[in-house]
């Protein structure tokens, strides 16, 4: 069974946060949720393991879901070794077979060397290692995770990403959102949100595939329809017009992403 | 400097709640206080007991209040009242010169009447001051501090346990975990409610020694009371934790909470000198009676029995605030089940 969203609308006061969003999480996929800051990932995570309320729609999610908040959800003046036994007593897991998987997930997270430091001592890559392991460690059937890379090193953000393929490996759901369009690679499913709204959503390749009209690289700018993308500018033509002194390149996620919002400013 | 000042502004205008407390608590704490502070004793609930009992009144001054007037009454019975708190000034009649008996924990009632007694004395009428002869203040004031400092200590750590879960964004860990906001409220004080009873030990105790403060009664009921009130003292920093948008927030509504405390318990002025409404606001506080359980042990040598009323309702005091941080943590944990979906 998956796990996840169904058209959910999520209003605070007057503010839309989530409108009619949908997403999909399978068991030992990665679904990814790309977006800019204040795109509504927080509050997607948030609903999704219950911690908002919904004005519409449908939440599909198990009795057991861990989760892991931007903030990394680890106790700063607890050490590494007693934030994994809190959790564990919390969900009131066996001493033994909970010794157990402690043990894997710090050898696992490269965090054994440190399972006497306090969370607060900890390095930003660390903190999020054990936020994860954290959330992973009452084994359960979804595991929610809000930007566990945002602010980490590559080589850190490389070694969380390989944790999460081996939690998935598991059979578990799990959700990531991330700002780092580059992520959502590494995910079975990507959704795009933007202004609490869903861009675009499939497999990495339907989504690139469903972007409407073409895609022009230049060396100047030409007018609302273009951004600078490194050194060059891309250029979006919605009807796949031709841009003179432009050539045509092929999208990659992070194009798509910009071309949806651009569309949907436009419908707006 | 004008930016910084312009900033500061900003940040203390932003924050209206903090705000309202700087503008409106001074006009309101100098208003309570102001009421409050009184050290006139304007009444004395009196006993009269003995043969004499209904002749006696009449010839008592104004200020002794006789509240019962039983003949058959002895002095062991008006011992007995006093010793319970039922009144704090007794009357005893007989053959021979009536005997007034003094409550000497209530300090400034009893300290009223041996003036009143000493400037317009009746003749043959002579008085005894049990329980606190010497009309000692430091034996008056050590119980009632002994729970004042545990209100500062306790409801001013507890006040930032919650909302330092929220700042730093643990609270939404608890909140998927699965825990009943009761295990929650109960965990939180668990510490401090060890660290507290041990605290309250060494004050009562350096008091005991070092000011000469007796514990003239069982220390059951002193047990229990201490209790209890630990539960009310820290239980209202974790509900004011709670209801904190952070930790300076926090601090002050803990500070707006212990400050009344001080005043309106009966530590240092009188309850029955207080104006009315004033009064009411000290029955609603828990050191109101854990002072009059401390002092009813220590001083008096009430026993259990005589403490059932204060002890109640430090138990009740206990469960409203129990059942409102319970309240308040489910829709804090919990805010999905509040908010349903359409």
């Amino acid at each position: 069974m998956s796990w996840g969203l169904s058209r959910v609308t999520v209003r605070f006061g007057d503010a839309t946060a989530l409108a009619g969003v949908s997403i999909d999480v399978e068991p030992g996929e990665v679904a990814i949720v790309v977006g800019a800051d204040g795109a509504g990932k927080t509050t997607l995570c948030r609903t999704l393991v219950g911690l908002e309320g919904i004005d519409g729609g449908e939440i599909r999610r198990p009795d057991r879901t861990g989760f892991q908040p931007e903030t990394s959800g680890v106790w700063n003046d607890l050490t590494v070794m007693e934030n994994l036994e809190f959790v564990a007593g919390a969900y009131g897991l066996a001493t033994d077979p909970a010794r157990r998987r402690i043990e894997t997930l710090l050898e696992v997270t490269g965090l054994g060397g440190a399972r006497d430091r306090l969370g607060r001592q900890l390095s930003g890559g660390m903190r999020q290692k054990l936020g994860v392991a954290m959330a992973v460690l009452s084994d359960p059937e979804l595991l929610v995770l809000d930007e566990p890379t945002t602010g980490l090193d590559p080589v850190s953000r490389l070694e969380l990403w390989s944790f999460i393929s081996l939690t998935a490996g598991e059979g578990k759901a799990i959700l990531v959102t991330t700002t780092y369009t580059d992520e959502a690679r590494r995910g079975n499913s990507v959704l795009a949100l933007d202004g609490g709204r869903s861009l675009a959503s499939g497999s990495v390749a339907e989504v690139i595939d469903a972007m409407p009209g073409a895609l022009f690289e230049s060396a100047r700018s030409h007018g609302p329809s273009s951004w600078r993308r490194g050194r060059t500018w891309r250029i979006w033509s919605p009807e796949a017009e031709p841009v003179p002194g432009a050539t045509e390149v092929s999208p990659d996620l992070a194009d798509v992403v910009t071309v949806a919002a651009l569309a949907a400013e436009a419908r707006r | 400097m004008l930016a910084m000042t312009l900033k500061e502004f900003r940040q203390v205008v932003r924050d209206h709640r903090t705000l309202a407390m700087l503008i409106v608590m001074p006009v309101v704490l100098l208003l309570v206080f102001g009421y409050a502070a009184s050290f006139d004793v304007d009444v004395i609930p009196t006993a009269v007991v003995g043969p004499g009992a209904t002749n006696v009144p009449e010839q008592l001054p104004e200020l002794f209040d006789v509240e019962t007037a039983d003949a058959d009454a002895t002095r062991a019975n008006a011992e007995e009242m006093l010793r319970a708190g039922e009144v704090n000034l007794a009357v005893v009649t007989g053959d021979g010169p009536p005997v007034v008996l003094l409550d000497g924990s209530e300090l400034f009632m009893a300290r009223a009447a041996v003036q009143i007694l000493a400037a317009a004395p009746i003749p043959g009428l002579d008085y005894v001051v049990l329980f606190n002869p010497e009309l000692d203040t430091s034996a008056v004031l050590v119980p009632g501090l002994a729970g004042l400092i545990i209100v500062f200590v306790g409801t001013l750590v507890t006040s930032m346990s919650v909302v330092r879960e929220r700042e730093t964004g643990t609270l939404e860990q608890l909140a998927v975990m699965p825990f009943r906001p009761r295990d929650v409220f109960m965990g939180k004080i668990a510490p401090y409610f060890l660290i507290a009873s041990i605290d309250i030990v060494i004050v009562l105790t350096i008091g005991t020694l070092l000011f000469d403060v007796p514990l003239n009664g069982s220390v059951l009921p002193l047990i229990v009371g201490a209790l209890a009130f630990l539960f009310v003292a820290l239980g209202v920093g974790v509900l004011i934790s709670s209801v904190s948008e952070n930790q300076a927030q926090a601090i002050q509504l803990a500070l707006m909470t212990a400050l009344p405390q001080i005043m309106l318990s009966g530590i240092i002025f009188p309850l029955s000198s207080m104006a009315p409404a004033v009064r009411w606001i000290g029955y609603l506080l828990p050191l109101t009676y854990f002072n009059q359980v401390a002092k009813g042990v220590m001083l008096r040598g009430a026993g259990l029995g005589d403490l059932l009323m204060p002890l109640a309702l430090l138990v009740a005091l206990g469960a409203v605030i129990f059942t409102l941080a319970v309240t308040r943590f489910r829709s804090q944990l919990r805010p999905a089940r509040v908010r349903a979906a359409t």
